[in-house]
Order: structure tokens, then sequence, then C-alpha cells
């Protein structure tokens, strides 16, 4: 599991690449945290284009990320979900709280 | 009813494991030949499994957790089993959003994700003793 950032304006990109599960949470979790803390963005948007795998794990790092961002007014986007991951997203019911859009351009215009 | 096939799998409680074990799974599984998607499913099912024996079961300590993998027919059973701590309440961990473990960030969708994949999950379970989660899947084909 590789986790790299990306700034534009006041968003964080974070890419993710590999596996997403109970496993590699925690690596995630502190990765992405030390990132917000060091860039302090206003909003952030997952790029999922290279996750092939995500189980309800994940599910539980994108809430604690978004509660933390919107606490503060920010925003978070969810972009290029693979169709098994869209699934999980939108069984766990995170589709209600957070956008998924198709690409980074339009969910950093949308958001 | 006749089993066409089996395997059985045992390896010790590590998160390490859990993509090894929903790999070997879903490697068994093939022979039914699955659509991507069923496949996906089936994976996505076992990791759920895993990752509550691991945590929620040993409670990270470490002990075997022992999958075994059955086809019948156009149906693979899957059978995940861990000595731990056993559910207390299990009308209560499968409900949605559910979570005996808040403080580490867990969805508590575990059970739902299952069984929304799986076309049949049951939980056995006794407190001290361990747990069984049994899943199904048929794979229809025309």
């Amino acid at each position: 599991m590789q986790v790299s950032f990306e700034t534009c304006n006041n968003t964080l990109i974070i890419k993710l690449n590999g596996e997403l599960d109970h496993h590699s949470s925690s690596y995630v979790r502190d990765s992405i945290d030390d990132e917000i803390l060091a860039k302090n963005p206003k909003n952030i948007i997952f790029d999922m284009s290279r996750l092939n795998f995500m189980d309800s794990s994940g599910i539980g790092v994108i809430i604690g990320r978004y509660k933390f961002i919107a606490s503060n007014g920010g925003k978070v986007g969810i972009v290029s979900m693979k169709p098994q991951i869209k699934r999980i997203y939108e069984i766990c019911g995170l589709k209600r709280i957070i956008p998924s859009f198709d690409n980074k351009k339009t969910a950093i215009e949308k958001l | 009813m006749k089993i066409d096939n089996e395997m059985k799998l045992e390896f010790l409680s590590k998160s390490q494991n859990e993509s090894f074990a929903r790999s070997v799974v879903a490697a068994f599984a093939a022979q039914l030949d699955p659509t991507i998607e069923e496949i996906s499913e089936i994976k996505t099912a076992v990791s759920e499994a895993v990752t509550n024996a691991i945590i929620h079961g040993y409670e990270y300590e470490q002990g075997y957790v022992t999958i075994v993998c059955r086809i019948i027919d156009n149906t693979v059973e899957v059978e995940i089993t861990d000595k731990g701590k056993g559910i207390e309440d299990i009308e209560k961990a499968r409900q949605p959003l559910y979570t005996s473990r808040p403080e580490l960030e867990r969805s508590g969708m575990g059970f739902t994700v299952m069984e929304t994949f799986m076309d049949h999950v049951s939980i056995i379970s006794e407190l001290g003793k361990g747990t069984t989660v049994i899943m199904k899947k048929s794979f229809k084909r025309d």
C-alpha cells in the first residue's frame, strides 16, 4: 500500500495505491494525518484510481478524516472509484456525506 | 449433499494475513468460474470476517484463524473460525454501524458487507470459546 499527496490551492489530494484493509489502515491513517497536520488543507480529495481493494476498514479511515475536515468547515470528495469500492461506499452510506466525482478536475471545481 | 472439493487453511491472527486469506479463498472459488465482480464480493466478505477474528476474536492476541472452503455444486461455502473470546450478543454485532471497539475507528459495517455480498451468512459463537462465520454464495449460470 502506498500513499502519496498533491496539493492544489487549498485542497489536499490523497492518492491511494494498493489495497486498503485493516492491515494497511493504520499506515494510511498515520500518513494522511501527518500530511494534514503539515499542510493544513481546507478540503481533501481521495484519489482512488489506483486503489484495487477496500473493505469496511477503509470506510473507517475515510470517516475519521471526514470528521476532522468537516469540523474545520472543509469538504471531502472521492474520485475514480472502481466498481467494487463504489459498492462498499454505497452500502456503508458514505454516499450521503461524501460526494464522488469522475475525476480530480471536477472534484476540485465542485467541492 | 456431495462435496465436490474442499480446502483448509490455518494461519496466525496477524493482520498481514488478511490479504493472503482473501486471495486464497478467491483463488479456490475461481474453479466455479465466477465473474470479476463475484470474486471481488467473496474477497471483501472474507476480508471482513478475518479482520473480525483478528480484532474482536483474538483482540490482537496471537491465535489461529481457520478457513474451510467447500464447493458443493455451484455453491462455495466458506467457514471462518477463531478460538477467541466469542460474541456476547450476535444480533447486536450484526447491526449496521455497531462496533464494540469505537476507539479503533471501525465503521461497524463488517457484517452488513458480508450479508450484502454473500447469499447466506450465519454466525455460531460461544463466549470464551470462539466464533465461526459461515458464508455461502451460489453462482447461477445460464
